[in-house]
């Protein structure tokens, strides 16, 4: 942006921003986190054959690497057996060894040889167990093969769903009416596209896999341990419902936290974007130390916040943790008891004890994608209320102007209010003709803006018809109107980009011959030539380079190179120099010459040969005629004629 | 950059920083004693069918487990205590900093860059720094305890350890060298992204009257794509860190058993003690793997250190704070051959220009488009600072003022009216914060105020949204003088302020100005010449120079430039 530091191109005023809808950050706390995330989840739905893939290659994987330890196990037997047999006497057959044993009253040691597959005496099997270690490895290899498969795949799609998602929301931005937009910050509406569709990203990306693979992991590892020993898996199991209730009982906590933690996220910004903007201002009355109180309050109160928020979430880990350690305590015992016992293997003891490792750790993932979700459905909450929001009434193409289009408008019994109930403007009706000149006086609040934003349709009028050359301006696209009418506005608004191209965006195919002639016929040349870089120099914050009154000229030759059949010029030179404006008002004859223009201003000498002056108050036109007849009149625009030159004091600054 | 940011803003909470290390070194070591007792169960109790040893080495293992709970939630509470506190303390100072700023400064960057960079930047450098604390303490002591523990079970397996960990860091040191140019770019594409949209919605009139809602489609969608085309390979990097991570850790497993079982068979070795080695390897690869997922967010925390930094490196000017000045008010402002050039322009905007206003009088300023106006205005209210030359307030040096002193003597309406959110009166309070009603109701009524803002239900404490928007411009601007006109300085600076009024309006307030700033020096930048011709002293600027100063008459006599600015207006007032 080249300038604006304050409000949208307005001068009539709007209903009172909703100071509710300025916060800046993802709220925290879903107030309808079920049906939002479903809608969240719905976004996946047009690529429900890649999800079908991922959940495919994601089971795969999950059973691959859950039958992986088993098979380890056996490994382990392996090695244990050669290692028992090793102790035994060689050229024995088990039975005989069962039996010596038995006969030195080592009971339990017979009985858990008895259940071994050993030779005696010949050590480890190194065939079987490279076979096996082999085996185990290939299952891993094609596990983690599915584990990329499934994230490549999944990437792609939340990136599409995600660039869908911004791409709608800025749909839906260009066919919002006005009247939304000037009632939001604008703060708010950029978080809602960046912020928000960020968090849902995480939110899809990150979450959503790690869920889907952390459950199916559950599940198969809780199915390997019943298949391996039923008793220690009841053991292991105990872990679940203690694991639901620690993330319970802390989840519900960091969850009102981090809900408090992105409200004073949004408080604070708010204050900084606004002591920011107003920058100038605060140093001029001095209110650096002021702006500085405030800001500790709220930094303050987002640090206590997000430090609980924090705390309260960082103790997920170590408590699901805990609850790991005391059911792979209780495995050990539990699993050394029954080894002892001959109750089972030594080697699904070992197996049984890596699964119940591997049981509580997707349990503490789950615990902390959680959060994450909660967020991202949030997030998705206040896009979706965004998608949500009623757009401006659909285009009509019953209607078509004429083409080239004469420029006649005519007001019928216009009414208009912005808020319901508080009536703007009743019972206007206008006629104009082809190729003359408007020009809209009255005071600040009369409606001068509005009926501008009526005949571009920026809003709607609530009764009444307005018709250019004869046809009703609401049964024509918006984009077919608006392309025949030019404007040019008090506040300058002009894109981060070169002056040649803000010139363009008048019309896009001009050739630079023709930008420049416009240009050169709206004394922008004249001072751009000044430039170091000429019209390849570029706007932006930085003050400097560029004037207000030359920002204002700037878009002038914009609208000059657009060749409207209806031009509207609402104070399209306020802070430009005197002797430029009567320059420009030479050019802007011309421009006008072949077709209709309003002109609002408020100096009266600007508007003096416009074929009719309506002197608008409180939302009605009270006077209507040429400059002459409105002097003889001696009415309401005389009296205004008058106190614009009479009226001269020392204190003033232009009439 | 991040590391010095790190240091410097952790120092202040060294306890509790200590704290973490000591806690989480008891909660690590306690965590890496486990598998070393799980390893006596098999040893000393299943393979002597021992129960007894079984049952007390179980009771051990379990205070183990509470001792290591505790000791690791603490950590968590000191940890994130440590880098909430040093996110604050440098959000603060971003603030304060970027406070301090003069407008040029302050335009060099543009807001809303540092918006983000007092917030967003702020945070990743935070979540960093509470990653650091939660998990770089304990993970090289994780790593090189395991590594210790496991080198004490069986030191013949021990070139196993060194050979996966050497694999892991070549292997995550190639990750991460293909990350950070890709969030660097992701980084400023986030940027375009916020640009191109905030232009959208300041611009949407304009956009809309030029029916460009398909080409600022067009644009959004190039910025769109190229962001996800990033975010893709940010994320298909991300999706090929794990398995392979996995995959190097299921080799060392089965290199350990393989190995392992070759030694178990020549007697070198125990069964439990390769139990435990493939526990210790597995919890020294997982620690390496959480250092990953670390270094992961590296990258962008070193990014968003460096813009940080870039703001806090900022010097102070000559517009910051001034040590104070103890001379009687009286509103005399004198430039002495004052030069002022905006940073990268060809020549100064401002080129030796010298006045004096008295008290009492008014001062106008009049040129064209462009000539440095404004400029002048906001070098007397010391917003720029003068590259030379001098600007002196009752006889004492502008910079020799603190800020409070120069807005008690300087009343300033800006030629864009803003106001903040909040009452209208806590707006005109803004520069005169004990102001009572009557001195706000006073100035209403000069600024010809008075009558919509007692229309409003609530009075002086009718709502103003942010900018101001919930009013119109006309009464923005009334407003905007309103908060000078409660100051009640000895010295005014009105920037084009009426632009925005209608005839009437202006007239009246420009005659209810006259005895309220009776004893006040008056500075006015104007377009118009009719209004001004009463003041006591014009100056005409000229491309930054001063070409003429006098009364009107003076000038019309003597000055080229007044005369063709005055019959360029001429034709209008004729007729009048």
């Amino acid at each position: 942006m080249a300038d604006q530091t304050t409000a949208p191109d307005q001068s009539e005023p709007t209903p009172a921003a909703d100071p509710m809808m300025g916060s800046e950050a993802p709220a925290g706390k879903a107030a309808h986190f079920w049906p939002s995330a479903k809608r969240l989840v719905g976004l996946l739905a047009p690529h429900r054959l890649g999800m079908t893939v991922v959940i495919g290659f994601v089971v795969l994987s999950v059973v691959l690497s859950v039958l992986a330890p088993k098979v380890l196990g056996w490994a382990m037997d392996v090695i244990f057996n050669g290692v028992v047999s090793l102790s035994l006497p060689q050229g024995q057959t088990t039975q005989e060894t069962v039996a010596q044993l038995r006969a030195e009253g080592n009971t339990d040691m017979a009985d858990m040889i008895a259940r071994l597959d050993i030779v005696p005496g010949q050590g480890i099997d190194f065939v079987e167990l490279s076979r096996l270690i082999f085996l185990v490895l290939g299952m891993y290899l094609v596990s983690s093969m599915f584990m990329w498969a499934q994230g490549f795949v999944l990437n792609r799609l939340v990136m599409r769903v995600v660039y869908q998602l911004r791409r709608d929301v800025e749909d839906k931005l260009n066919r919002l009416p006005l009247s939304y937009m000037d009632r939001r910050q604008r703060g708010d509406l950029l978080s809602r596209v960046t912020n928000d569709v960020d968090n849902i990203q995480n939110a899809l990306q990150q979450a959503f896999a790690q869920l889907v693979q952390a459950a199916l992991t559950v599940i198969g590892i809780a199915v390997m341990m019943f298949i391996v020993s039923w008793q220690l898996a009841l053991i292991a199991l105990v872990a679940l419902p203690l694991s639901a209730v620690v993330a319970g009982v802390i989840g519900t906590r960091s969850q009102k936290l981090f809900a408090a933690q992105w409200k004073n996220t949004g408080e604070l910004n708010s204050h900084i974007e606004e002591s920011f903007t107003g920058h100038e201002l605060v140093t001029a009355f001095g209110r650096e130390q002021d702006m500085l109180q405030e800001f500790d309050a709220r930094n303050g109160r987002l640090f206590r916040a997000s430090f609980g928020a924090q705390f309260v979430s960082g103790m997920i880990m170590p408590a699901m943790q805990f609850v790991s350690y005391l059911s792979y305590v209780g495995i050990a015992v539990a699993g050394g008891l029954r080894v002892a016992s001959g109750g089972m293997t030594l080697g699904d003891a070992t197996a049984f004890i890596q699964y119940s490792r591997e049981f509580t750790q997707p349990l503490s993932e789950i615990a902390g994608v959680a959060n994450m979700l909660q967020s991202g459905v949030a997030s998705a909450e206040r896009t979706f209320e965004l998608l949500d929001a009623e757009e401006q009434t659909a285009d009509e193409d019953s209607g078509s102007l004429p083409e080239p289009t004469r420029g006649a408008v005519r007001f019928e019994d216009v009414a208009f209010s912005y808020v319901e109930d508080e009536p703007l403007i009743e019972g206007l009706s206008l006629s104009v003709e082809a190729g003359s000149t408007v020009a809209i006086v009255g005071p600040t609040g009369a409606g001068k803006t509005t009926l501008v934003n009526l005949i571009m349709r920026f809003y709607d009028v609530d009764s009444g018809r307005i018709l250019i050359d004869g046809v009703d301006i609401n049964t024509v696209p918006r984009a077919e109107l608006r392309s025949r009418i030019g404007m040019v506005l008090q506040d300058t608004w002009l894109f981060d980009g070169t002056i040649r191209e803000n010139i363009r965006y008048g019309r896009l195919e001009a050739t630079d011959d023709e930008v420049v002639a416009a240009a050169t016929a709206t004394f922008v040349d004249r001072f751009v030539r000044q430039l170091p870089d000429g019209y390849d120099t570029v706007l932006d914050d930085d003050g400097g380079a560029v004037s207000a009154g030359e920002k204002q000229l700037i878009t002038i030759a914009r609208a000059f190179l657009a060749r409207p059949s209806v031009l509207i010029l609402d104070e399209a030179t306020s802070s430009v120099d005197t002797r430029t404006e009567l320059l420009v008002q030479k050019a802007m004859a011309a421009l006008r010459n072949d077709r209709t223009s309003f002109v609002i201003a408020h100096r009266l000498s600007t508007i003096r040969d416009a074929d009719t002056i309506l002197v608008m108050e409180a939302g009605r036109i009270v006077e209507q005629g040429t400059h002459e007849e409105l002097l003889a009149r001696a009415g309401a625009y005389d009296r205004l004629y008058r106190s614009q030159f009479a009226g001269a004091s020392t204190t003033d600054d232009e009439s | 950059m991040l590391t010095r940011i790190i240091a410097r803003y952790t120092r202040p909470y060294t306890v509790g920083v200590i704290c973490v290390i000591v806690l989480q070194l008891v909660a690590t070591l306690a965590a890496l004693y486990l598998p070393s007792l799980n390893a006596q169960i098999i040893d000393r109790g299943v393979s002597r069918g021992d129960t007894d040893v079984i049952w007390s080495i179980g009771g051990v293992m379990l205070l183990i487990c509470l001792v290591q709970a505790a000791a690791a939630i603490c950590a968590v509470y000191f940890g994130s205590r440590v880098s909430m506190s040093l996110g604050r303390d440098l959000r603060r100072d971003v603030f304060a900093r970027v406070s301090g700023f003069s407008a040029t400064q302050l335009g060099r960057f543009g807001a809303p860059t540092l918006i983000t960079r007092g917030t967003n930047d702020v945070q990743q450098v935070q979540i960093l720094t509470l990653m650091l604390l939660n998990m770089m303490v304990s993970t090289p002591i994780m790593c090189i305890g395991g590594i210790v523990m496991a080198l004490r079970e069986d030191v013949g397996l021990s070139w196993l350890v060194w050979v996966s960990v050497a694999v892991l860091g070549v292997v995550v040191g190639l990750l991460v060298s293909l990350l950070i140019p890709l969030f660097r770019t992701m980084q400023e594409r986030i940027d375009g992204i916020n640009g191109i949209l905030r232009e959208q919605l300041i611009g949407v009139r304009v956009i809309r009257a030029f029916v460009r809602e398909r080409y600022e489609r067009a644009r959004f969608a190039d910025a769109n794509t190229s962001l996800t085309g990033v975010s893709v390979r940010v994320g298909n990097v991300f999706v090929l860190m794990f398995p392979i991570i996995m995959m190097i850790l299921h080799l060392a497993t089965a290199a350990v058993l393989w190995f392992g079982a070759h030694r178990i068979d020549t007697g070198e070795m125990q069964v439990g003690a390769l139990t435990a080695f493939l526990q210790y390897l597995l919890q020294i690869l997982v620690a390496v793997m959480m250092a990953t997922f670390m270094a992961m967010m590296v990258p962008r925390a070193v990014v968003s250190a460096e813009r940080v930094s870039e703001v806090l490196a900022v010097g102070t000017d000559v517009t910051s704070e001034g040590t104070g000045v103890d001379v009687p008010v009286r509103g005399r402002l004198e430039f002495h051959d004052v030069v002022f050039g905006y940073t990268g322009a060809e020549k100064p905007v401002v080129q030796g220009v010298s006045f004096t206003a008295e008290p009492g009088t008014t001062t106008a300023i009049i040129g064209s488009t462009g000539a440095g106006k404004s400029t002048l205005l906001k070098l007397a209210d010391r917003l720029y600072a003068p590259d030379s030359g001098r600007i002196l307030l009752d006889g004492a040096p502008l910079e020799a003022y603190t800020r409070e002193q120069l807005a008690s003597r300087i009343g300033y309406v800006p030629q864009r009216p803003y106001l903040f959110s909040g009452t209208v009166a806590s707006n005109l309070r803004f520069g005169a914060a004990d102001a009572d009603d009557d001195r706000l109701w006073a100035a209403l009524r000069v600024a010809q105020a008075d009558d919509f803002v007692s229309a409003m239900p609530e009075g002086v404490d009718g709502p103003i949204s942010q900018g101001g928007t919930n009013v119109s411009g006309g009464q923005r601007q009334r407003l905007s003088i309103a908060r000078a006109l409660v100051v009640e300085p000895a010295v005014y600076l009105f920037d084009d302020s009426f632009s925005a009024l209608d005839v009437a309006t202006d007239a009246r307030l420009r005659s209810a100005l006259v005895p309220v700033t009776r004893s006040a020096a008056v500075i006015i930048v104007a377009q118009r010449i009719s209004t001004i011709r009463g003041a006591d002293q014009i100056i005409v600027v000229d491309d930054g120079q001063v070409v003429g100063r006098g009364t009107h008459e003076e000038l019309l006599e003597s000055n080229a430039t007044y005369r063709e600015i005055h019959t360029s207006q001429l034709s209008a007032e004729e007729v009048a």
